[in-house]
């Protein structure tokens, strides 16, 4: 047998395999790039075919505006949850906004090593921490606080209120926002803040006059990154509420968020005839609401980074 | 006057940002501080290696091995499903196409969208498939649910890395006659692997912790799941339901999953940092 025969048909079959293989691998990443490129898609008509049932007896407007949440008797009017998703959502933005802004200003541009040698994990580990954890943690520590702040004020409240969920969501989306906003101050040139500091410029002058001004659209778009993220959270937000399905008139009132709804009615969604169908309308709106923020602040943010 | 008045401002201004910082710290150490403190206690040998008896709800005996047990098989599932689809994909993204920019970035773009959507919308999604089917809450249904959720975080982290290799070291093994999936998987692929255990382990991370997804698809039950069409528990959704009982002791347990749940992430966390650490001091450097 020729040994040199041997040898080119294993070399042969060596190279068909790598193209065979080459080309399986090369098949199974364009059929995964697929299914992510149409997810969206997919996820919007899966939504759409649901509550379509509800929309055929139903007009649009009658559901979005509508005070009314009685299932069984077939009405189902979002307003009260709506506006308690708005009012939250706002809320935690509000107190976690001055926080985040400081504190990520400090971090790019002041603090030591050993600081953020200390805040980097502390960030992580913050980001990591699983929503129901923030609700056991809701409970246990804010809702008597605000029982307690709400005496104060003469009010009868239980702690469970818009307020306790307002605050709770907030710590949630901190570390969120944090990271971008330190991303986004580390982005700017540094030789902005030096041309300030030689004019004789304080710190807080540049960062106020010049610093602030040039990052406003990235610190805009952060803030609606966060205020997506926060209007999604469930399970944590669900947890300290109230979830009473009344339109809320105060902080101290319980309120009833849409992923509160859609969480809190899975087990009886079955039984009751359209629930169900309102239920992932309730999702749709959920989702298209989150991705049209999102879009707004990607769009903003990947125009600023073009400029700077 | 002037002069020192912005010195003052500057200084008031240092106060406050460092309180702030200060401040998210105070606000994780009094979050593991107060779960720690309620939820020792009621930690026990009984709690992790039981499952629910009879009477377990009304604060009899019993333990969550149940919720243990369904949690690590349902995230251990959809990390390794996603890990199958992510993997491939991120590398698709950095080396196939790293030539067409614009693709590029709209699949990024589309990847930050799919990772802003809550999980609850994932959750009712599945759902619908799950109806669609006209399969019953189960393991395999939960499975299914989370993989979507957390192929986002994954791809994207994963990418993060992979952006940052040298382009040389791509270029020097194409040139050398490999192909470009072979230049995928065991150059670049290895080149990042630690950064690709990091995205492994903060994808477990999430779908570990995540409730909202597996509230319609996963079920609850209080046996272990024999089989994967099988409903099975998640620790998040027992702490949930624990918690939501009136009875005291439950809530004793609820504080104790807590803990463990609480745990599990922060080792998690210190795998995540040691292997981002491992990266930093290893990888090739760009010349």
């Amino acid at each position: 047998m020729d040994i040199r025969r041997l040898i080119r048909i294993d070399r042969k079959n060596f190279r068909i395999g790598r193209v065979l293989r080459n080309s399986l691998h090369f098949t199974w990443m364009q059929i995964t790039f697929t299914l992510i490129a149409i997810l969206p898609f997919i996820l919007l008509l899966g939504l759409m075919y649901k509550s379509y049932f509800l929309l055929e007896s139903h007009s649009v407007t009658s559901i979005l505006l509508s005070p009314n949440w009685k299932p069984l008797r077939g009405e189902f009017g979002f307003l009260p949850f709506i506006i308690s998703s708005i009012w939250i959502t706002v809320f935690a933005l509000l107190i976690a906004a001055p926080i985040c802004l400081l504190s990520a200003i400090h971090l790019a541009l002041y603090a030591d090593r050993w600081v953020l040698r200390i805040m980097h994990p502390v960030i992580d580990i913050l980001s990591g921490i699983p929503s129901v954890i923030f609700g056991v943690w809701g409970i246990v520590a804010i809702v008597p606080l605000v029982a307690a702040a709400a005496a104060v004020f003469n009010i009868q409240s239980s702690g469970y209120s818009l307020l306790t969920g307002a605050i709770v969501l907030a710590f949630m989306i901190i570390p969120f926002i944090l990271n971008l906003l330190i991303e986004i101050f580390r982005n700017i040139p540094t030789s902005l803040m030096e041309a300030c500091l030689s004019l004789g410029f304080t710190r807080w002058e540049a960062i106020k006059y010049v610093i602030i001004r040039k990052a406003a659209p990235g610190i805009i778009s952060a803030f609606g990154l966060g205020l997506s993220r926060a209007f999604g959270e469930t399970i944590a937000v669900l947890m300290v509420v109230g979830n009473v399905a009344k339109i809320p008139t105060g902080i101290f009132q319980p309120a009833y968020p849409i992923p509160a709804l859609i969480a809190n009615n899975y087990g009886e969604m079955l039984s009751i005839p359209l629930y169900d169908s309102a239920l992932m309308l309730a999702a749709l709106l959920l989702f298209i609401l989150v991705t049209f923020f999102n879009l707004g602040s990607r769009f903003l943010i990947i125009n600023w980074e073009k400029k700077i | 006057m002037k002069k020192k008045l912005k010195y003052i401002e500057e200084y008031f201004f240092r106060g406050i940002m460092f309180a702030s910082t200060l401040f998210i710290m105070i606000i994780l150490l009094t979050l593991i501080g107060s779960i720690l403190i309620k939820g020792l206690p009621a930690l026990s040998w009984e709690m992790i290696t039981q499952t629910p008896k009879g009477g377990f709800y009304f604060g009899k005996e019993g333990g969550v091995l149940n919720a243990i047990v369904g949690s690590l098989y349902l995230s251990l599932g959809a990390t390794a499903l996603a890990l199958v689809i992510s993997l491939p994909l991120s590398l698709f993204i950095n080396v196939h196409l790293a030539g067409t920019k614009w693709l590029v970035n709209s699949i990024r773009f589309l990847l930050d969208l799919l990772w802003g959507i809550p999980s609850i919308v994932y959750g009712a999604f599945g759902f619908t498939i799950m109806m669609y089917f006209g399969m019953r809450t189960s393991l395999l249904a939960g499975i299914i649910t989370v993989t979507l959720f957390i192929i986002p975080i994954m791809v994207r982290s994963m990418d993060e890395v992979l952006k940052t290799a040298p382009r040389g070291l791509l270029e020097a093994s194409l040139s050398l006659g490999s192909t470009k999936s072979e230049t995928a998987y065991f150059i670049l692929a290895r080149q990042c692997i630690t950064g690709i255990i990091t995205a492994i382990l903060l994808a477990f991370g999430r779908a570990i912790g995540d409730a909202a997804s597996v509230l319609f698809t996963a079920g609850y039950t209080d046996y272990l799941p024999g089989s994967i069409t099988d409903p099975v528990a998640t620790l998040p959704l027992s702490i949930f339901f624990q918690l939501s009982s009136p009875i005291p002791e439950v809530q004793q347990r609820a504080y104790g999953s807590a803990v463990l749940l609480t745990f599990i992430i922060l080792l998690i966390s210190v795998l995540t940092r040691y292997f981002s650490y491992r990266y930093k001091k290893q990888s090739v450097k760009q010349l």
